[in-house]
């Protein structure tokens, strides 16, 4: 079985991003990228799935700019065997990446594919759910657990008030959440051997998918800020404020 | 233009979470429809026609709704979608789960966790973890959003809405439910409590968490809510994560006990009326959002705010 594992190239998660004066966006030229760490995690998923025997091979994806090589070059280092870029300069959103993906999907043919539930840069929380309707595959997203087992998979999801499980036939989409995995650290040797690996680069037209975006941002603002309030002294005042000032208790 | 919204609900009762997706629907100058699919779920259906605004409630009974499963209840709303110009699901894991599937059917946006309703076709959402927020226009012909419910108040009760069947879709047959272990509780829901809690990874272990952080949940009535990290630790589970990658919270008060306040964090709690915090670093990111900080133990610092409660 092959197990597709779309990556995206976000900002870095520890960097603050700061809103353009402008008003047309976020500023980030020169700040570090790195992979979105929902996708760290499913590739790991996707790896250890290889290394137990349950699938063949690992093919990392991803869509954008040249630069998400990088971010492709890292799959592979933590185990990925080969990878596509689908390179545009075109802003992509999520049903495009959709669109873009199940064209792979009907090429490649694989038995799951492994997403990241959302990427930390648009918070939106769709591609996977999206490639899983275009494709007429079954879905297990926010996954904390995923167990093959012949041609089903049971997927333990995060629900709202805990876990839930379903089990689906394969092909399927499973998307992550945090506590499926720890990626692991790649190693040097890794990152050497990683440079050998197959990247293969498509354009959009080549799979015959239109990806100009649908929904225009008019503008990008600052959220309205909080102001620090006071220190309070001890646990006494505390309550007082509490009572008194804020009357919230 | 009509909008309809999708339900949560556990097939008796309704969701929470419904009443602010149908606020944010009568937002939009729109006629308000509810859809409630479910398996014996009159009770649900008879109480979504009670949210004042809702003109008509459909309701579609199957067994393949009877866990809300995201391919069964998609395929519902798609068999509705031609009469509606907007398509409205809460942003609770339900809600995210169905969404981008009807979306990706009818071939158009999704517009994720609005907070906003500019217009008919214009919505504020955060991105970057709430760092910043987009202003986005939809071209589409219909628009499939869900709703981030702290940026909308309930809808109140007193509608006498007609509840009108609709023939349910057949089950996919691609995926069934297995089980669930949902956490019971006496306390008030994370999302919807007036009062929460929170502890972060000060607290060092699981049974400090809950010796700690427990009665001062029990004396104000409050939820129990979580950092990452705390979570990430083992220290609580998974469900009780506040932040971006967690659950998003708006209450009266929020009372942080030992959590530095990272980013992700603030992402999730920063619109709570009244914030506390409580910890030993006074460096603490924390205390830029907080109106009252105190700094101190959070050892000594809760159960003493237990007592004198």
């Amino acid at each position: 079985m092959k197990i597709l594992v779309p990556v995206k190239r976000v900002v870095d998660y520890n960097v603050k991003v700061r809103v353009k004066s402008d008003g047309s966006g976020v500023d980030i030229a020169n700040v570090k990228m790195s992979m979105n760490p929902f996708d760290e995690i499913a590739m790991e998923e996707a790896v250890r799935l290889k290394e137990k025997g349950v699938a063949t091979e690992v093919i990392a994806v991803s869509c954008g700019v040249t630069q998400c090589q990088e971010t492709l070059r890292t799959a592979m280092a933590i185990g990925a065997d080969r990878s596509i870029l689908v390179e545009t300069d075109v802003e992509l959103q999520p049903l495009a990446v959709a669109k873009l993906l199940k064209a792979l999907v009907d090429k490649e043919q694989p038995g799951l594919v492994i997403l990241g539930k959302q990427a930390i840069d648009d918070d939106a929380n769709q591609t996977g759910q999206m490639l899983a309707a275009l494709a007429e595959l079954p879905q297990g997203t926010f996954a904390s657990k995923v167990e093959v087992e012949g041609d089903k998979v049971k997927v333990t999801r995060e629900v709202d008030g805990g876990l839930e499980t379903v089990q689906l036939s394969l092909p399927a989409v499973v998307t992550t959440d945090l506590r499926l995995n720890e990626p692991r650290y790649v190693t040097l040797p890794n990152i050497m051997k990683a440079k050998k690996k197959p990247l293969e680069t498509l354009k959009p037209e080549e799979l015959g998918v239109d990806v100009s975006p649908r929904l225009k941002t008019l503008k990008v603002s600052e959220p309205a800020g909080r102001k620090a309030g006071v220190k309070v002294a001890d646990v006494a005042t505390l309550v007082d404020k509490l009572k008194n000032e804020a009357k919230v208790i | 233009m009509t909008a309809l919204v999708i339900a949560e609900h556990d097939n008796q009762s309704l969701k929470g979470a419904t009443l602010n997706t149908v606020t944010a629907a009568a937002q939009l100058g729109a006629d308000v429809h509810v859809l409630v699919a479910g398996h014996n779920a009159g009770a649900a259906a008879e109480a979504a026609s009670k949210i004042a605004g809702v003109a008509k409630v459909i309701h579609a009974e199957g067994e393949g709704f009877a866990h809300g499963l995201a391919e069964n209840v998609a395929a519902q709303v798609l068999a509705l979608a031609e009469g509606y110009s907007h398509i409205l699901f809460p942003a609770t894991a339900g809600g995210k789960n169905v969404a981008p599937r009807v979306a990706a059917r009818l071939d158009v946006a999704q517009i994720s966790d609005i907070t906003k309703v500019v217009s008919a076709d214009t919505f504020e959402r955060p991105i970057y973890a709430g760092n910043a927020i987009a202003t986005v226009q939809s071209a589409d012909a219909k628009k499939v959003i869900t709703v981030r419910t702290t940026g909308f108040d309930a809808a109140g009760q007193g509608g006498s809405a007609a509840v009108e069947a609709a023939a349910a879709i057949e089950a996919s047959g691609q995926s069934s439910y297995v089980g669930s272990e949902i956490a019971k509780s006496d306390r008030p829901e994370l999302t919807a409590a007036k009062i929460i809690v929170s502890g972060g990874r000060a607290l060092g272990s699981a049974e400090k968490f809950e010796e700690v952080m427990t009665p001062l949940a029990d004396k104000l009535g409050a939820a129990i809510g979580a950092s990452r990290a705390a979570v990430d630790a083992g220290y609580a589970p998974n469900d009780l994560q506040v932040g971006q990658t967690g659950k998003i919270v708006a209450p009266q008060l929020y009372i942080a006990a030992g959590i530095s306040g990272a980013i992700q964090h603030l992402a999730g709690m920063k619109d709570s009326k009244v914030i506390v915090a409580i910890n030993k670093d006074p460096e603490a990111p924390i205390f830029q959002v907080a109106d009252y900080g105190l700094e101190a133990d959070l050892f000594q610092a809760v159960p003493a705010l237990a007592a004198a409660l």
